[in-house]
């Protein structure tokens, strides 16, 4: 049985596009990761196995579940962490976390105090008064109190200090070697490529890419800046070449070998090889997409 | 329960300010009648002849010079329309506050049916609802006590009751408007309740216009019609109350397979 399991599922919002045709697949115990842009359909896909919106076409189901005549008994064993963290105003942290807890029916108050020391959440604070980091904490701690099975994450980083990412993510592989389930959806490579093992990349509704991790970033090229003298036409594998003066840059997918033999015949006087950002890789997948 | 808690310790200030607000000036109408009582006689006369208002109003057919026909006009006024814009505010926000406030998302992502949090949210109005006209009623009928009045107890229990009626439809018809919008809800609320305040206005002035008392509930809360008939206009009220009906059952329909955003 799958943690997560979607065949053909679909949603428009009138003619606009949510997801198409998405076929997607979650292990019980996997840390998968979920990549696209802004608008490529992360939320649209979160929220629809949520039950908060109902799905065009297709079907999902959730721990064996469906989507549609189950949600409620989805909902209980699941903890779903949104993008953006929103309470009812005038309730305090404590009462915010009361609350939720009271709505699963759970008795989580020790749970609930230990993630809130990990965080360093003030529970006495009024929800309206916290800062967007902080009351992404709040949230963390609503998704997390009464130890669900499955973790939906939607960009669960944004807002959170360097130091309170890492003590996130610490919490969530603790979790994750405990059996817990985690869907993390993020737009930062380096988030999925340091915690899952297997990702989804979701552009224009389509997922166009599922792999191992590994997988997903050995297909990437890399980002190559050199001045200085080079004949690159006998290479292969070079993409979105620039030149300006006697500087170059490109993407480079092909054997790293063939490119160091290549520079040596010319002169380099600077050379900078690195990870592609983020924008650069996606365009790989579209144009692998593409052709 | 949870969400009736939750919802009753959201809406507290509203309810204590507009509670407050309508049982204070409910207060202040009757303390004025003992000063008004004796200029009445050639006042109710005036009051009585100003034609087209004066049937507006019902001041034709009651006499300003008791207290009833005085708290029916008055008093009826301000519970009246206080409390019609009470319950509309209170039921035209519940259901789209959640997505208004963008806390929706946090309230349908819990294992709770969408049945559960529309009924418990409907508690809670009723409940508001049940609490404002009890603190009224119980403040009015001290208040003539007060002024040493005898409390007219059969025509002031129908009078309150009309009211409260009418609160509820108005309450059911906004609940169903409430799940229909995400902004501008309450807004909407109050433009029912001015709007069918008015209507009764209407239909008491002219008759070619009396049709329009089966769509307002203000017309079977005329203090005249109560004060001189004994009894509610048991056809107008079940009306009434089936367009309340029909307001929440559109609300249970709507907001079951609403996409929430």
């Amino acid at each position: 049985m799958f943690a997560i399991e979607t065949r053909k599922l679909s949603k428009y919002y009138g003619k606009a596009r949510g997801i198409v045709d998405l076929d997607l697949t979650v292990a019980k115990g996997e840390f998968f990761g979920f990549i696209g842009p802004n608008g490529a359909g992360k939320s649209t896909t979160i929220r629809t196995l949520l039950g908060l919106i109902e799905p065009s076409g297709g079907e999902a189901s959730v721990l064996g579940m469906d989507i549609g005549s189950e949600r409620k008994k989805i909902l209980s064993r699941i903890g779903y962490l949104p993008s953006e963290a929103v309470f009812h105003s005038g309730m305090r942290v404590k009462d915010v976390l009361k609350l939720s807890a009271d709505l699963r029916g759970c008795h989580c108050d020790g749970e609930a105090k230990a993630l809130c020391a990990r965080l360093g959440l003030d529970i006495g604070r009024k929800v309206e008064e916290l800062s967007f980091g902080n009351r992404k904490k709040v949230g963390i701690v609503c998704a997390l109190q009464h130890r669900p099975e499955l973790l939906i994450l939607d960009e669960p980083t944004s807002g959170l200090d360097p130091l309170m990412q890492r003590e996130f993510f610490e919490i969530l592989q603790e979790r994750n070697r405990d059996g817990t389930t985690i869907f993390l959806s993020s737009h930062i490579l380096s988030e999925i490529q340091r915690n899952c093992r297997r990702a989804a990349i979701i552009r224009e509704g389509r997922i166009i890419a599922c792999d191992s991790v590994e997988a997903l970033a050995r297909s990437n090229a890399k980002r190559v800046t050199l001045s200085g003298e080079a004949e690159l036409s006998g290479l292969s594998g070079v993409r979105d070449l620039k030149c300006d003066g006697d500087s170059f840059s490109f993407l480079y997918g092909g054997d790293m070998d063939d490119l160091i033999r290549c520079l040596g015949r010319g002169h380099v006087r600077e050379l900078s090889i690195a990870e592609p950002d983020l924008d650069e890789i996606f365009m790989h997948y579209y144009e692998e997409d593409g052709q | 329960m949870t969400i009736v808690k939750h919802e009753l310790r959201q809406g507290r200030t509203s309810f204590c300010v507009w509670t407050g607000a309508i049982a204070v000036m409910m207060a202040f109408c009757v303390f004025l009648f003992p000063e008004m009582k004796g200029e009445m006689d050639s006042i109710s006369d005036a009051f009585s002849s100003m034609g087209a208002f004066s049937s507006a109003f019902g001041m034709d057919q009651l006499n300003f010079g008791t207290l009833i026909g005085y708290y029916a006009i008055e008093c009826g006024n301000v519970l009246g329309l206080g409390g019609a814009f009470f319950a509309s505010l209170c039921a035209a926000g519940a259901l789209a506050k959640e997505e208004r406030d963008r806390t929706a998302e946090f309230l349908l992502t819990h294992p709770v049916s969408r049945a559960r949090i529309i009924t418990e949210k409907l508690v809670a109005v009723i409940l508001q609802v049940i609490a404002m006209s009890a603190v009224v009623y119980g403040v009015s009928i001290g208040s003539i006590g007060l002024v040493g009045e005898d409390i007219p107890w059969k025509e002031l229990n129908l009078l309150h009751l009309a009211y409260f009626l009418l609160q509820l439809e108005l309450a059911g018809v906004c609940f169903g408007i409430s799940a229909f919008m995400r902004k501008g809800s309450i807004g909407a609320g109050l433009g029912v309740a001015i709007m069918v305040y008015f209507l009764n206005l209407i239909s008491n002035i002219t008759e070619s216009a009396e049709f329009l008392k089966y769509i307002t509930p203000f017309s079977f809360t005329d203090g005249a019609d109560i004060v001189t008939e004994g009894k509610l206009d048991v056809g107008l009220v079940l009306v009434g109350m089936g367009i309340g009906a029909l307001g929440i059952a559109a609300a249970y329909w709507h907001y079951g397979r609403k996409d929430i955003q």
